[in-house]
């Protein structure tokens, strides 16, 4: 039953590593604006398109 | 000249307008005026058509030309530092608020604004803020390019003293996040845990683990413990501190109670504890107030003069013109007012023809024409040529920026009527206390051992979680139902206090009067086409409201020119056009004697080569729904009317409020905040609805300010509540609907109660598991979550509200 002890450890390991992927997230701005990228991620680029500058470079507030 | 009737059905393929004045077809489309084909233009040429693609006509009209003028204040080094979020040498950011933002293409659009500026190296949307995040390379762009390409665009952003003065970012509400987090994670955690515990297990390994599992449990209460749950032990000892007993007060004693008689069980070696009612406890309770926190990000409840100001005004030195920031004008200061701007501070008339439009600040309709030496309050919008004036006033010193300094604005706006959950949380408090030290005296005379078990036990099982819940979700969930309706809340707390209200003031201009729909018709032989034409073509040359009025009524295109123009002040015009001698003006003006009782509406008379055709009557028409709005509120409320206007319209509207002393016309800006403290003082809580910065007073004053408005993107005084002006037939409603939602929060808390007595009838006789508290604590609360959300859904549904 000792095994018990490594499986506990590693559960909460786990556990672990997703509440600091959230609270990752919550640091990025993820949170703050939950309409905006739904809308975002449906737009194409136009195909004759010159090489997007970088638009991914967010502002952070 | 026949098609004319075909133009209308043509729309701009920029803003979906109708081609009502022109018709201008470019590349396959369609565009109603200059300004929206230039847009179409620039975009085309930049390769950003996909604008049009994602939604139709996504558009503003654009029928005022932005001049290159109008953000000179922008190259201000001070302006720029107070406006920036950030910047170095080769990075500059800033937030700007866009008001007209509406779709997805407009989304799109302002995120690829570097396609058309290349200094600009980001631009993100926050769509629900209305907001656009920029970064751009100072060497290559300005602040000022920016927001002339931005405005150009349609998307003027919306740039007040307000943003100079104070730039707080509202950190709050991630705070809250990761308080839920962490006592979600915590909560989860301790469950899984806690289960061989619940089911007996560790019967099977002889207890080998339950040592183990407790002191797990222990470390992982402890960030809900310190983290998530601290707000509540602040708030309830402050609440100690002050004397006002608030339901915070049971809820921080009994997860202290909880958190201090777990970690002895844990480590005495006695049991496992209540770490997870606990943790349960916590996350439920943030739930709840993340759920009440919703708020209307655009809106803001808290505007005053200082968002309506301009920022910057054109000043005159050694007879050259700079611009200066409002703050930073003085007395003697000699200003230029252009068409269309406001006038920031008190000031006299030097030179120029001044109509001033003080629609906003007194409630007066009609503009004002003022003589040269006058003095002009600030606050009033300059309608025609430009003029120059001296500052007598600063700006914080003017007549109408007085009314802020009334102590209405200072006090802190603590509501007045007592909350319910305050009444309840009182009394709940004090007999929670009795039963606990009863118990305890009890178990004390009886079975010593038990008496300190059972004390905690009383204060585990009653905290009241389920009772702290439902104000939230009950008051919560009305918040965006009505929110739905464009009735938008400041607070949950308003809510309640709208269910109390017995008085109701209303504001006559805007407010009862629909500023941009008033009623035309004309009266007299019916007008030929051509005779349309050349008084269309004549009240064009004009800015006169009355001029503008009767051109849209007339829609003509094609406009003739007008070779003669002449206008009378505050009468009239007259005018050639098509060697056809037009006279258009009030009675006086056109020598026809007057009836008596004509002063009830506007008459504009037509007089075309000395032959009187008729005259146009302008009407002010009250919103929709007004006869049903009063009729329907008479037996709860009374109803009284305050007007900055004259009293012209007295007869109009004793119908819609019955008796005449209830109207109260001449009322200036302090008049109607001082007969609201009055009403007040004779125990009357009082709603009132208002539109302008002359009722910025009123409505703080009042009980609930609720500021009407026919855009919410446009200004609003800082208010209670904000509704759309195309719902106002809808207000008895929406105070029905808030009455009922206070029915739901009392049905709720009896259900929350019985829960408590169910596990207080356990915890007085010392027999209390913590089994059973973690079975019966998310129970109650789920179900007091569930029924007040459903409830309060269902009734607006039988309010008529979907």
């Amino acid at each position: 039953m000792s095994v018990m002890f490594i499986l506990i450890g590693c559960s909460l390991l786990l556990a672990l590593g997703f509440l600091s992927a959230f609270i990752w997230s919550v640091k990025s701005g993820q949170m703050d604006d939950d309409y905006t990228p739904s809308v975002r991620i449906l737009f194409d680029d136009a195909p004759q398109s010159e090489t997007p500058s970088d638009v991914t470079s967010l502002p952070k507030t | 000249m026949g098609n004319q009737q075909l133009i209308n059905f043509t729309t701009c393929f920029h803003c979906g307008e109708s081609c009502a004045i022109e018709i201008l077809p470019y590349d396959h489309h369609s565009f109603c005026c200059k300004g929206c084909l230039t847009v179409y233009q620039l975009l085309s040429d930049n390769n950003l058509c996909s604008y049009y693609n994602l939604e139709n006509a996504p558009g503003t009209q654009q029928l005022h030309p932005v001049l290159s003028s109008s953000y000179s204040y922008l190259d201000d080094e001070k302006i720029i530092q107070q406006l920036l979020t950030y910047k170095d040498e080769n990075i500059a950011r800033v937030i700007f608020f866009i008001p007209t933002m509406h779709c997805s293409s407009c989304i799109w659009l302002l995120e690829h604004i570097y396609k058309l500026d290349g200094g600009v190296t980001g631009a993100r949307v926050q769509f629900m803020k209305k907001e656009l995040h920029i970064s751009y390379n100072p060497r290559q762009t300005s602040l000022r390019k920016i927001v002339t390409l931005l405005s150009r665009l349609g998307y003027e952003p919306a740039i007040s003293l307000n943003d100079l003065e104070k730039r707080v970012q509202k950190d709050d509400n991630r705070k809250l996040i990761y308080q839920i987090g962490v006592a979600g994670f915590c909560f989860g955690n301790i469950m899984l845990i806690s289960f061989p515990e619940y089911f007996g297990l560790d019967s099977f390994t002889k207890g080998s683990f339950s040592k183990l599992f407790g002191y797990i449990n222990l470390i992982l209460s402890l960030p809900v413990f310190f983290f998530s749950a601290r707000d509540y032990f602040i708030a309830a000892w402050k609440g100690i501190r002050s004397k006002f007993i608030s339901i915070d007060i049971p809820l921080a004693l009994g997860i202290l109670v909880m958190f201090v008689r777990s970690t002895y069980e844990v480590v005495s070696g006695h049991g496992i504890g209540w770490f997870d009612t606990h943790a349960g406890l916590v996350f439920f309770l943030l739930i709840g107030k993340w759920f009440q926190q919703k708020t209307f990000d655009t809106l803001s409840f808290e505007r005053d003069y200082k968002s309506y100001f301009p920022i910057a005004v054109t000043v005159l030195r050694d007879n050259s013109e700079t611009t200066l920031p409002v703050t930073s004008l003085s007395i003697g200061d000699r200003i230029l007012i252009r068409n269309n701007e406001l006038i920031p501070a008190d000031a006299i008339l030097l030179k120029g023809d001044a109509h001033i439009d003080f629609s906003f600040v007194t409630g007066e309709s009609d503009p004002m024409h003022k003589v040269l030496g006058e003095i002009i309050y600030a606050g009033g919008r300059q309608i025609g040529h430009t003029i120059e004036l001296e500052v007598c006033k600063k700006v914080s010193q003017s007549y109408l920026t007085q009314l802020w300094n009334n102590e209405a604005f200072s006090k802190d706006q603590r509501s007045s009527i007592e909350s319910f959950q305050q009444l309840v949380s009182r009394y709940f408090t004090l007999a929670l206390l009795i039963i606990a030290f009863a118990s305890a005296g009890w178990w004390l005379v009886m079975a010593p051992s038990l008496a300190l078990n059972a004390f905690t036990a009383v204060l585990i099982i009653a905290c009241p979680c389920a009772l702290a819940l439902s104000s939230p979700f009950a008051l919560g969930t009305a918040m965006r139902i009505l929110g739905k309706h464009q009735f938008y809340i400041k607070s949950p707390q308003v809510i309640e206090q709208l269910a109390h209200m017995d008085t109701i003031v209303f504001d006559k201009t805007g407010t009862l009067t629909q500023p941009s729909a008033a009623s035309i018709h004309f009266h007299g032989k019916e007008l030929s086409l051509v005779e349309k034409k050349l008084i269309a073509s004549l009240v064009s040359q004009s800015i006169h409201p009355l001029s503008q009025k009767i051109k849209s009524f007339l829609v003509q295109s094609n406009l003739l020119s007008v070779s003669t123009l002449k206008e009378t002040t505050g009468k009239g015009l007259s005018g050639t056009v098509d060697n056809h001698s037009i006279s258009i003006g009030s009675a006086a003006f056109l020598n026809i004697p007057q009836a008596a009782d004509d002063n009830l509406s506007t008459k504009v008379y037509i007089d075309i080569d000395n032959n009187l055709l008729g005259y146009f009557q302008v009407d002010h028409t009250y919103r929709k729904g007004l006869k049903e709005v009063t009729d329907l509120l008479r037996p709860t409320y009374e109803q009284y009317l305050l007007s900055g206007d004259n009293e012209k319209e007295k007869e109009k509207l004793i119908p819609y409020f019955k008796e005449e002393n209830r109207l109260f016309f001449k009322q200036s800006p302090a008049d109607k905040l001082f007969f609201i403290q009055q009403l007040q003082s004779t125990n009357k809580h009082v709603i009132m609805i208002g539109d302008g910065l002359n009722d910025a007073g009123a409505l703080r004053a009042a009980n609930v300010g609720i500021s009407i408005t026919e855009s919410t993107s446009h200004f609003s005084p800082a208010s209670d509540v904000i509704m759309s002006a195309s719902m106002f037939d809808k207000l008895p409603t929406y105070l029905a609907f808030s009455k009922n939602t206070l029915k739901v929060i009392h049905a709720s808390f009896i259900i929350s109660l019985m829960y408590n007595i169910v596990g207080l009838s356990f915890a007085v006789q010392g027999t209390l598991s913590p089994l059973f508290a973690a079975i019966l604590m998310p129970l109650s609360s789920v179900t007091v979550i569930v029924f007040t959300t459903i409830s309060t859904t269902l009734l607006s549904r039988k309010g008529g509200l979907q």
